[in-house]
C-alpha cells in the first residue's frame, strides 16, 4: 500500500457539486499530476461533509484544514502554496460561518452534534470498502457471525431499545423477532429508502456517503431473522444513491460479505437494489412491497402485518435506512452502550434535516433528547435574513406544526415526536394558508386512490384551501375541514390519508387569527394569497 | 416503439424482448423492465406494453397499470431533456413560483407541456431531497439548487439545441 504524505477530501456530496466541486476534482488532480506530486498527495472524493452554504470544500489532512467556496481558479494557489510549500491559504479557510480562521476539520462536531451514524460520512470514500473497513466496518457482523446466535441478536437488539427511524418509532428488535418466529419457507429483509416525505434528505446522505454501514445492518438482521434475500428499495430520483449502493453491494460479494458463505460462517444472504419509478406512497412498507412484487404501489389492509406475511407473503423484516445504520453499532459496542445515549423511550441518535427558512440547511445528528432549539438555531444558524421564526413543521408535510414556543421542548417520543427527522421552518412572512395549500397539493397529487377517504378527502381538502387563499371561504369552512380531515384519519388505508390532515389541524390553534383573516376579513396579512376571488379549479 | 412509428416493428418487438431476457422473465420484474425500456427507448408505448404482457403471460391491463401508476415513466415521448421543478413545502416558501414562471419565460411553456421542437419537457414534481438547497430542480440527472430567477435562463441555455 502506498503511502502518501498528504490526503485532500473532497466533497462530492450533491449539494457540493452542483456547486462545482466535480470539476475543482478534476482540476485539482490535474494540477498535483502537473506538479508531480501524485504520488505524495492522494485525492479522495467524499460524500457531503455537511457542510451546507460552503460551496465546493476540501479538507487537507494531516492538518484538517478546512477550504471552502473553492473554485477551479484557487487550485493553482491552493496546490503552489498549502501542497507544495505547506502554507495555508488562509482567504479560503472555512470557519462554520463566513469568514477565515483555522478550524479543526469537521471531525469537530458542531455543539450538541454527536455523530454515531454520520461519523464515517465526509470522512471515508464512499465507494471504498477498505476505507470502511479501516474505520472499524464489518467488525460488528464477524462479531455476529462467529460469536452470537440469532436469538441473541434479537436480545440485544430489544435490549438497546432501537426503535424505527422511519418515523413510527416501532421497537425494532420486536420486529425481528415477529419475523424470526414466524414460520416461512423463506424470509426476506428489506431496507426502505424510499425518502420520499418533502424536507427529509437524510437517507439520502447515508447511502451516497456511507453506503456499506446499511449492507452491514442488512446482513446482521438477516442472520437474525433467518433471511437470505435482501432488497434496498431507493427512490427513482436519487441517482447517486443508487449507484453508491449498487457498487458497495457489488464489492461486498467480491470480498466474501454477502454471497453464499459470508465470512467462512456458511451464512448465506445477498442483496439486490430495487428502483423505485415515483411514487409517494411506496414509502408505506406494504405498497412497497407491492412496488417490488411488480404492481401498483398500493396500500394492503394490515393485519397482516409484514413481518409474518410480508414480500411474496413470507416474513419480511421491513427496516429505515436510519435504523438499519443502527444495527453494527449496536453489536459492536453493546446495548448498555447504547443504552447511555438518549432518553429512556427514545435510545440513540437521531438525524434531522432542519431546511426552508434557517441559515443552514442540512444533515445533523443529535441524541434522542436534545431541544428543538439546539437543533434549529445552534446547528443550523436560526432563520436566516434576521427574520423571527413562525412555525416548524415536525418530520414533514404529514407532521405536526409547532410554533415558537416549542424550542424548548425536547426531541423524542417522550415529548416532541421528530417523526422522520425533516424541520420544515418557517419565517414570520410566510403564509399559513398558502402552506397548508401547497401540502393539500401535495397529498391530493400523491394518494393513490384506492380508499375513497383519502381520494376524495385530499381532493375536498384542496378545494377548501383553493377557495382560502382565492378569498372565496366561509368561516364555517373550518370547521367542515376539520371534520373531513377527522374521518381521513379514522377511515384511511394506510398513513397518507390518515395524516394528511394532521398538519392543518395542529396549526388552527396556532394562527388562529390568520385562518380568520382569509375567512372573515378576505385579506392575507403576508400578502401571499392572491384573493382574486377566483379559486383554483382542482383537476 | 420509441425509436420507430411503425406499429407493428418487428426489430422494436426483439428490442423488447432482447430487456425482458436480460432483467429476467418474469412478472415480479416488471418494473425493472419497464426502467430499463424507457432508459433505452425514451418512452413505453402501447405496442411494447403488449409485447410485455404477452412475454410474461399477463393481461395487458397489468403491465398498463403498473406503467401509469408511477411518475417517471412516459408513456408518450417526452422533450430530449426533462426538467423537474420541486414545489414541495421546503421548496415552496424558498420561492418555487417564481422560478417556475422563469422557466416558463424562458421556454414559453407550462408545467405538463413540451416544447414545439421537442427539446425540453417541463414537470412540477414533488420532493426530490435537495430541500439543502431549495429552491432546486432536475434536468435531466443534473441537480441544481438555490435557484434565482435571475439563474434560469443561462441554465437552460446550457440544454438549448447548438449548445
Amino acid at each position: 500500500m502506498a503511502l502518501f504524505r498528504a490526503h485532500v477530501l473532497v466533497d462530492t456530496g450533491t449539494a457540493a457539486i452542483l456547486k462545482g466541486a466535480a470539476a475543482v476534482r478534476g482540476a485539482l488532480v490535474e494540477e498535483i499530476r502537473r506538479r508531480g506530486l501524485e504520488n505524495e498527495i492522494k485525492v479522495v472524493e467524499t460524500g457531503d461533509l455537511g457542510l451546507a452554504g460552503a460551496g465546493a470544500a476540501l479538507v487537507v489532512y494531516p492538518e484538517g484544514v478546512t477550504y471552502a467556496n473553492v473554485t477551479v481558479a484557487d487550485i493553482p494557489e491552493i496546490v503552489e502554496e498549502h501542497l507544495l510549500k505547506g502554507r495555508q491559504v488562509k482567504r479560503l479557510i472555512y470557519s462554520g460561518g463566513e469568514t477565515a480562521a483555522v478550524v479543526e476539520a469537521p471531525k469537530a462536531p458542531r455543539s450538541a452534534e454527536m455523530r454515531v451514524i454520520l461519523h464515517n460520512i465526509g470522512v471515508i470514500d464512499p465507494t471504498s470498502i477498505d476505507e470502511y473497513i479501516a474505520l472499524g466496518g464489518y467488525e460488528a457482523l464477524g462479531k455476529a457471525l462467529t460469536s452470537m446466535k440469532p436469538g441473541e441478536i434479537i436480545e440485544e437488539i430489544k435490549k438497546s431499545g432501537l426503535k424505527g427511524r422511519g418515523g413510527a418509532f416501532f421497537p425494532t428488535g420486536l420486529k425481528w423477532d415477529f419475523a424470526a418466529r414466524a414460520e416461512g419457507d423463506s424470509k426476506y429483509v428489506v431496507c426502505n429508502a424510499d425518502e420520499g416525505e418533502p424536507g427529509n434528505f437524510k437517507d439520502r446522505l447515508i447511502l451516497e456517503g456511507d453506503p456499506h454501514q446499511i449492507i452491514e445492518g442488512m446482513v446482521i438482521a438477516a442472520y437474525a431473522v433467518g433471511a437470505h434475500k435482501g432488497y434496498i428499495y431507493i427512490r427513482g430520483e436519487y441517482h447517486q444513491s443508487v449507484a453508491h449502493t449498487e457498487r458497495a453491494i457489488d464489492v461486498a460479494r467480491e470480498m466474501g460479505l454477502l454471497g453464499t458463505d459470508i465470512m467462512g460462517s456458511g451464512f448465506e444472504f445477498d442483496i439486490e437494489v430495487f428502483k423505485g419509478a415515483g411514487a409517494y406512497v411506496c414509502g408505506e412498507e406494504t405498497a412497497l412491497l407491492e412496488s417490488i412484487e411488480g404492481r401498483r404501489g398500493e396500500s394492503q389492509m394490515k393485519p397482516p402485518f409484514p413481518p409474518t406475511h410480508g414480500l411474496h407473503g413470507r416474513p419480511t423484516v421491513i427496516n429505515n435506512v436510519e435504523t438499519l445504520a443502527n444495527v453494527p453499532h449496536i453489536i459492536a459496542k453493546g446495548a448498555d452502550w447504547y443504552q447511555t445515549i438518549g432518553t429512556p423511550q427514545s435510545r440513540g441518535t437521531k438525524i434531522f434535516s432542519p431546511c426552508g427558512d434557517v441559515q443552514y440547511p442540512g444533515v445533523y445528528e443529535v441524541p434522542f433528547g436534545a431541544t428543538l432549539r439546539d437543533v434549529v438555531y445552534t446547528m443550523a444558524g436560526g432563520i436566516k435574513n434576521g427574520r423571527r421564526l413562525k412555525g416548524v413543521l415536525m418530520g414533514g408535510p404529514s407532521g405536526v406544526m409547532v410554533g415558537e414556543d416549542a424550542l424548548d421542548r425536547k426531541l423524542c417520543g417522550e415529548d416532541l415526536n421528530p417523526g422522520a427527522g425533516a424541520l420544515i421552518v418557517i419565517n414570520e412572512d410566510r403564509c399559513i394558508v398558502d402552506l397548508m395549500t401547497n401540502i393539500a397539493q401535495f397529498f391530493y397529487h400523491e394518494s393513490c386512490g384506492q380508499c375513497v377517504p383519502c381520494r376524495e378527502g385530499t381532493k375536498r381538502m384542496l378545494e377548501f384551501l383553493n377557495w382560502w387563499t382565492a378569498g372565496a371561504g366561509s368561516e364555517g369552512d373550518i370547521k367542515l375541514l376539520e371534520q373531513l380531515t377527522a374521518t381521513m384519519a379514522a377511515a384511511s388505508r394506510c398513513g397518507l390519508g390518515q395524516f394528511a390532515g394532521v398538519a392543518f389541524r395542529s396549526s388552527l390553534p396556532l394562527f388562529e387569527d390568520e385562518y380568520k383573516a382569509h375567512l372573515k376579513d378576505k385579506t392575507c396579512p403576508a400578502g401571499i394569497c392572491p384573493m382574486d376571488k377566483v379559486p383554483q379549479e382542482v383537476a | 416503439m420509441g425509436s420507430c412509428d411503425s406499429k407493428s416493428c418487428v426489430e422494436c418487438e426483439a428490442a423488447v424482448v432482447k430487456i425482458i431476457e436480460k432483467c429476467g422473465r418474469a412478472e415480479t420484474n416488471l418494473i425493472p423492465i419497464l426502467h430499463e425500456l424507457q432508459r433505452s427507448m425514451g418512452y413505453i408505448s402501447t405496442e411494447a406494453m403488449e409485447t410485455i404482457a404477452a412475454e410474461l403471460g399477463i393481461p395487458v391491463g397489468r403491465v398498463h397499470g403498473t406503467a401509469t401508476f408511477y411518475s417517471l415513466f412516459y408513456l408518450k415521448p417526452h422533450g430530449k431533456n426533462v426538467i423537474r421543478l420541486c414545489d414541495s413545502p421546503p421548496c415552496h416558501i424558498e420561492g418555487s413560483k417564481a422560478i417556475r414562471d422563469a422557466v416558463t419565460k424562458a421556454i414559453g411553456i407550462q408545467p405538463g407541456e413540451t416544447t414545439e421542437d421537442g427539446n425540453f419537457t417541463f414537470e412540477v414534481v414533488s420532493c426530490m431531497g435537495l430541500c439543502g438547497v431549495a429552491p432546486a430542480m432536475m434536468i435531466n440527472d443534473d441537480v441544481y439548487g438555490n435557484l434565482t430567477p435571475e439563474a434560469v435562463p443561462s441554465i437552460l441555455a446550457k440544454y438549448k439545441e447548438g449548445n
